[in-house]
């Protein structure tokens, strides 16, 4: 009886707490955040979750958006991939969000896609990923292989790097790494590296034991050719990983390391001393100095109350699709979503990178590439970047059954996915 | 004809003036090459670095090792300061040429010159020929190992003469072999001969490669081709055996974690018969404990003191998990023994509680444990077999946890207690035995135990809120497969399973190995469900 008490008390207070909100509704603009705050990738992601509300915090602080205060509905989908499509739903359809700022894992976005493409919702997605996509209905701001991974690459190749010569692409066991790899090896054969200097492994998530296969990339860089790591382990396993290397000896001059998804935040959790002189490749890093990123990372300090936490890359593509999602939007007159997605096209921000992130009509922006090399404080020196920035391809021209694939938003193509365009005079 | 002698002569005269400034413009080399640094790319820095190691000047090695060390900085005008490490532990500012203490600049104020992985291998080889003839011993033979990378005549050259005056056992060695390497490649047929049949006794994947490749050279000699071929036979044949040492050692490795994971569900789930969910969540908590110690020291006591925090978590993780282990028995499993069903859905809400309550305290994203020094690295035994002390550490750690909980079970008033309330409750109840408090103990010892495993394994992974999760099926399989009840299984069913999986690795690769493991693990629960070792007899099939 009073178990039933409680659940009716509770009851009533969602109704209330719903029905005040829904009277707020006339002046307020609402937006949504569906990243997991439980679970294995709250590591990652309750960091972009605080990154959105410190650039909502601001907004309101300066006035709001077209006049209105900016609300935040903040889900917690809980690493659990079925969940997103269901709070992805829910926020469409109940709380009826402008805009969603959410997913990190690519299994994440595969989930949600055809949820914000049924009710033609917005979702502005932060992570670098494998690319082979472009939605109508979703603005990539990470980076597509052509921004981060190729890059890589080619510096290792280059006189700078150490013209490295063998190659072991090591990856976790999902879409991500084994699309990158796919890249990869594909681009390396161009460049005429032969298969016997490839070696492609693959191993679980969150895998712990890594002496067989460090034991294993030592002998196969014995073979008197410059050899480089080439990295897509994700999460967890890291860190077991880079430490197995120390142990074993491995030193960043003799095979260096360069990984796509370890960037300031993982290397918190890790003892760095070892690591220095391994790379990592992102377009942004807190190190890079300039007046835009001084004046985030103290908006980031000021508002998470802790001068010790780092910003990173998906801090900083949440911070550009926030901004070009706020520009769009005062540019239209409307949060309507395809008001606002013609205007996002060509949209131009000044980046924490220092350069002008650029969003193009394939739904992916333009930005420049960094290569770092991990210092004993946990952050990056970057010893290379592009001159300048540098065009997302989502199809990439190094894949067989990509050929001639466009994506392009605006007329005549209208398509993220077409070898012609959908229109023609 | 007069003309072109008097110019012949001018030229001359201005080639021993050259000549002459270029005596006192040693120092002036040193300084200018030195104070170049600040503003040169990495291109350039690289032909200063070659040309610093090529001055052969003492004060060039410091400002190398600096520069490798990001410990070179640059003030706004141009100076060129090295920070090193002062008396009182602070930063101590020197310049770079003069050699000269600085003080009156913030070290946080200066720019800083950097280097990047292709500077420092050539600060390395730079820094290598330089220190051939080193007074330390470590240097020594790190440089006689590097010339081994890049053989060459002049290498040779050097190593004869560094070799003649070398004592050292194992340095001597280390130049041998690279002197022959040298030869084996620049040698004349006589010495190329005298390097192979010197290098056959090799189990140095390197020297292996060189032969490869010596081998395979276009029109070599038949008989220095025969000689190479069974050289690579001999070879080949020990590398092998090192290999299947290496497995074995893995294997060993593997399965000491995957027992140390297990031992404490062996004594919750084994022995009584509770399906812990949150055994994964205990080894969390130990994993924190070692991490909340590793701070604690640095915080409040004396730098040198820091090695030993880990010795001071194991006893800690152990009270601790056991404590809360303890309040768990206490307070929610007791109500629900015999109750498997409501026993696993009970212990893994708690396990997701204390994962958010984790999570609340210390963050969501990882926290670093550091290894303390004696657990950092590892010593190459033979032909790239290294053997890492945390590894080591951690198997001897775990032979000792199961020896002491072995001779407990067996030999105290407790152990005793503990099995005859584990087999027959309702008898050792009757002879006096207070089974509540012995239940709570037992609990508390598993859990304890889960606690120490997780300071073992901050060591090697990471310490997160989800810790828990990776060890928590691997655990069951191994007290499954192990047989129920059994601390001797359970050390059996650990190590088979990890030298099984670390066989299977390197053949299959690491994710279809895994799976063959689980599948043998399922179809061997068919044949025999109580595992390797079942307990026989009355109460085992009274229980059953």
């Amino acid at each position: 009886m009073r178990i039933l008490k409680t659940i009716g008390a509770a009851a009533i207070g969602i109704a209330v707490a719903a029905g005040g909100a829904g009277a707020q509704t006339q002046d307020t603009i609402k937006i949504g955040v569906l990243h997991s705050l439980s679970g294995t990738m709250a590591i990652s992601e309750s960091t972009l979750k605080d990154t959105v509300l410190m650039m909502v915090d601001n907004l309101n602080k300066e006035g709001g958006l077209l006049g209105k205060k900016v609300e935040t509905v903040v889900v917690d989908p809980a690493s659990n991939w079925p969940l997103f499509a269901e709070k992805a739903r829910e926020l469409l359809t109940k709380d009826k969000v402008a805009v969603v700022f959410g997913c990190w894992t690519s299994v994440s976005r595969k989930s949600v896609l055809p949820v914000f493409e049924e009710l033609n919702g917005l979702l502005f997605y932060p992570v670098q990923y494998e690319g082979e996509e472009s939605s109508n209905n979703v603005f990539y701001t990470g980076a597509a292989p052509n921004q981060q991974a190729i890059p890589a690459v080619e510096y290792l190749m280059s006189d700078e790097g150490g013209s490295v010569k063998r190659w072991v692409l090591e990856g976790t066991d999902y879409v991500y790494p084994r699309t990158t790899n796919k890249i990869l090896a594909a681009f390396l054969k161009s460049k005429g590296v032969t298969d016997e200097d490839i070696r492609i492994n693959y191993t679980p998530f969150g895998f712990s034991d890594w002496q067989t296969e460090v034991a294993a990339i030592k002998t196969f860089a014995s073979a008197g050719k410059k050899t480089a790591v080439v990295s897509t382990i994700n999460g967890d396993a890291n860190v077991p990983f880079y430490k197995e290397l120390a142990n074993a000896g491995v030193k960043a001059s003799d095979i260096p390391v360069v990984a796509f998804s370890v960037g300031e935040e993982e290397l918190a959790g890790i003892d760095t001393k070892n690591l220095v002189g391994h790379l990592a490749a992102w377009n942004y890093f807190e190190s890079v100095k300039n007046p835009t990123n001084a004046a985030f990372i103290k908006e980031w300090h000021d508002y998470i109350k802790n001068p010790k936490r780092v910003t990173n890359d998906p801090m900083e593509a949440t911070y550009i699709g926030f901004k070009m999602w706020t520009h769009a939007v005062e540019q239209a007159g409307s949060t309507n979503v395809d008001a606002v997605r013609q205007a996002m096209y060509g949209q131009k921000v000044k980046a924490p990178s220092g350069f002008t992130a650029v969003m193009n009509t394939n739904h992916h922006l333009s930005k420049p590439v960094m290569i770092g090399e991990i210092r004993p404080d946990g952050q990056f020196d970057v010893v290379w970047q592009t001159k300048g920035v540098i065009k997302a391809d989502a199809w990439s021209p190094y894949l067989a059954e990509d050929k001639g694939k466009v994506a392009d938003w605006t007329y005549p193509w209208a398509c993220g996915n077409c070898t012609k365009p959908r229109f023609h005079d | 004809m007069t003309g072109r002698v008097a110019r012949l002569s001018a030229a001359a005269g201005v080639l021993l003036l050259l000549l002459g400034a270029a005596l006192p413009a040693r120092t002036a080399d040193f300084a200018g090459l030195v104070s170049g640094l600040p503003s040169e790319g990495f291109a350039a820095k690289r032909k200063t670095v070659a040309a610093l190691g090529a001055l052969g000047d003492a004060r060039a090695v410091e400002v190398l090792k600096a520069l490798s060390g990001d410990r070179l900085r640059s003030t706004a005008e141009g100076r060129v300061l090295i920070v090193g490490t002062g008396p009182d532990g602070g930063p101590l500012l020197s310049d770079a040429i003069t050699g000269k203490p600085v003080t009156g600049v913030d070290p946080d104020s200066l720019g800083r010159i950097i280097a990047n992985n292709v500077l420092r291998g050539d600060i390395e080889a730079a820094l290598g020929s330089m220190t051939l003839f080193s007074r330390d011993r470590g240097s020594r033979l790190g440089a006689a190992r590097d010339v081994l990378k890049h053989p060459s005549a002049e290498g040779a050259a050097r190593l004869e003469k560094a070799l003649a005056g070398e004592t050292e056992a194992k340095v001597r060695d280390a130049m041998q072999t690279s002197l022959l390497a040298a030869r084996l490649l620049t040698g004349s047929k006589a010495q190329q001969l005298a390097a192979i049949s010197g290098l056959a006794g090799s189990t140095d994947p390197q020297i292996k490669n060189l032969l490869d490749a010596y081998r395979a050279r276009p029109n070599l000699d038949p008989e220095l081709g025969r000689a190479a071929e069974s050289a690579l036979a001999a070879i080949g044949h020990r590398l092998r055996l090192v290999a299947v040492a290496a497995n074995l050692f893995e294997g060993l490795s593997l399965g000491s974690v995957l027992l140390l994971a297990a031992i404490g569900l062996a004594i919750t789930f084994g022995v009584m018969g509770v399906i812990n969910m949150a055994h994964g969540e205990m080894i969390m908590l130990g994993a924190y404990t070692a991490f909340v110690c590793q701070q604690a020291f640095r915080l409040w006591l004396p730098a040198a003191w820091f090695d030993a925090y880990l010795v001071a978590a194991v006893p800690a993780a152990f009270l601790f998990a056991g404590a809360v282990g303890v309040a768990l028995e206490r307070t929610v499993i007791r109500f629900l023994y015999g109750r498997p069903l409501e026993t696993l859905l009970a212990t893994w809400g708690i396990g997701l509680i204390l994962q958010q309550a984790v999570r609340s305290i210390f963050g969501a994203p990882n926290r670093a444990v550091a290894n303390p020094g004696w657990m950092t690295g590892g010593v190459d035994l033979v032909g790239g077999l290294t053997v890492t002390w945390n590894r080591v550490g951690i198997i001897l750690f775990c032979l000792v946890v199961l020896g002491v909980l072995a001779l407990a079970m067996q030999r105290t008033r407790f152990g005793l207690d503990m099995r005859a309330v584990t087999q027959n409750r309702a008898m050792a109840s009757v002879m006096g035995i207070r089974t509540a408090r012995i239940d709570a103990l037992t609990f508390g010892l598993g859990s304890g135990i889960a606690g120490m495993a997780g300071v073992a394994l901050s060591q090697i992974g990471n310490v997160s809120p989800n810790l828990g999760g990776i060890y928590i099926v691997d655990s069951f399989l191994v007290v499954v497969f192990g047989g129920v009840g059994n601390l001797l299984g359970t050390l059996v069913g650990a190590l088979s399973l990890g030298i099984v999986n670390k066989l299977l690795e390197p053949v299959v690769g690491a994710v279809l190995g895994k799976i063959a493991v689980l599948v043998v693990v399922i179809l061997f629960i068919q044949r025999r469900p109580r595992g390797l070792f079942a307990l026989k007899g009355r109460i085992a099939d009274a229980e059953g």
